[in-house]
């Protein structure tokens, strides 16, 4: 792992209802290249949206997001550009309905990259190799687990080469049975050299996967550290409380 | 029976055959397919303009920036709004009579200005009926173009509106054959369509049972048909529904 910052959050805040909720309340993080950062906390504690504030799916009310040394919430910036450089992963997998597998992953390649259907095809189906569903590439979504959906989803993201993936609770809408597949996948991922940041509940992928884990509660960053330090010498109350209710 | 039959037979002559009358009939039919075809392709395009800035204007609400062509596009979205608030809460007779009476009262090409009546009001239903389709659109969609770097734009055209077509073209379908009935009233503006011919015959004769009629007859053999063409179209919508 090398120190080179890849996103450093400033002061990210974000409101909601007009200003009345405050989802985010100055919110200060950095994400290194080549980590994997989990991030951890109770239902309502602003995870999901700091994760989506950091590809401005959720535009920020106030503070400051570089990417790659790019300040990308100046309004000047082309957020569309480095949107191809964050991979995204959601909790409902989002793949396109309409569209077999193979196409759901070359759509964004051919059109952005410029790539060439073949070149594009051809790197999908390793990808498709690699997460060991190669014989579905002409299904079509509604034809698939949710496993098989996520990691689908997974390699979609992938097909951008992606120099950062954020997971937005990616096992959380699964049967409990094809947690493991997907998470494999996010391991083999990780040990690539992958920089992640995952929000989850999945405590075990935390403490196995995680350089760095995050502990989020009323809109602000709580905790961090180590997985060893999060977990077995947590220091705050609050995180104290949360691990007690779900180890 | 017989003296039933030749009474029929007399009729007939006399309201469809008798100074080739039945041309009364034929060219309002022209006039109502050409009046309804025109108007479906305004009205398309009117809708598909509305429905485009009334979802893009509610869609980036969240994200969208204060800029200027922020406050543009909402200018445009309020006009929208007008629009359909005023083509959806007058009837559609009243708006004809307008075009074609009123605003329009110089010209005498009657099937033109049915056409932009009926296609300026078809517009505001047809703007409707997309934008409820893109809005029933799971919004984890548009997530997905955006996160993958699609700007709204190619999100909306290699994601988004292929699902939209699928979902409304049977309402958009509907539409059509609800648009080919209401221009029945094109009468009302002097309008010569089917209706209108059959009403003509009727006034000639005296006679108004077998124009009106035929008239009936003609209206719910084209309906029919085009219902038939809504069910082959949806069975083929599922049949290919992945």
């Amino acid at each position: 792992m090398t120190t080179d910052v890849l996103i450093r959050v400033e002061g990210l805040e974000k409101h909601f209802g007009g200003g009345s909720i405050h989802a985010l309340n100055g919110v200060d993080a950095e994400i290194r290249r080549g980590e994997v950062v989990v991030v951890i906390g109770p239902s309502g504690s602003g995870k999901s949206t700091f994760l989506r504030c950091l590809n401005l799916l959720e535009m920020p009310s106030a503070g400051r997001i570089t990417f790659e040394g790019v300040d990308i919430t100046d309004p000047k910036v082309n957020i569309n550009r480095h949107r191809q450089k964050m991979g995204m992963v959601f909790q409902h997998f989002n793949l396109f309905p309409n569209m077999t597998v193979l196409k759901n992953m070359t759509c964004a390649p051919v059109t952005l990259r410029k790539k060439t259907k073949e070149a594009a095809e051809a790197t999908a189906k390793q990808l498709l190799e690699r997460v060991g569903l190669l014989d579905r590439a002409d299904a079509y979504p509604n034809q698939l687990s949710g496993g098989q959906k996520q990691r689908i989803a997974i390699v979609r993201a992938l097909c951008m080469e992606p120099d950062v993936m954020l997971f937005d609770e990616p096992t959380s809408a699964l049967d409990p049975e094809m947690v493991g597949e997907v998470l494999d996948v996010m391991k083999q991922l990780a040990r690539e050299g992958m920089t992640m940041v995952v929000v989850t509940h999945e405590m075990g992928f935390a403490r196995e996967v995680g350089d760095r884990v995050i502990f989020m509660d009323g809109g602000r960053i709580i905790e961090q550290g180590s997985p060893e330090a999060v977990f077995e010498h947590p220091e705050n109350a609050r995180l104290k409380e949360f691990l007690g209710k779900i180890l | 029976m017989q003296a039933w039959f030749e009474g029929f037979k007399h009729q007939f002559e006399l309201n469809f055959i008798q100074r080739s009358r039945w041309k009364f009939i034929t060219t309002g039919l022209g006039n109502t397919l050409l009046i309804t075809l025109f108007s479906l392709l305004l009205g398309l395009v009117i809708g598909v303009i509305i429905a485009g800035v009334r979802s893009t204007y509610d869609k980036t609400a969240a994200t969208a920036r204060p800029t200027f062509g922020r406050k543009v596009l909402g200018f445009f979205n309020g006009l929208c709004k007008v629009y359909l608030t005023v083509l959806r809460g007058t009837p559609v007779v009243v708006q004809l009579m307008i075009i074609c009476l009123v605003i329009f009262a110089w010209s005498d090409n009657g099937v033109a200005l049915a056409s932009l009546a009926f296609g300026l009001n078809s517009g505001a239903y047809v703007a409707e009926i997309i934008r409820g389709g893109i809005m029933s659109i799971d919004n984890g969609q548009f997530e997905a173009g955006r996160s993958l770097g699609f700007n709204y734009v190619q999100t909306m055209q290699h994601v988004v509106l292929p699902q939209v077509f699928k979902n409304v073209l049977p309402s958009l379908m509907n539409e059509f054959i609800a648009l080919l009935k209401e221009t029945s009233v094109a009468g009302y503006a002097a309008v010569r369509d089917l209706t209108y011919g059959g009403n003509t015959i009727a006034g000639q004769t005296y006679n108004f049972f077998m124009p009106l009629i035929a008239v009936a007859l003609i209206y719910l053999a084209l309906v029919m048909t085009l219902t038939w063409l809504v069910g082959k179209v949806e069975r083929r919508l599922r049949s290919n529904d992945h």
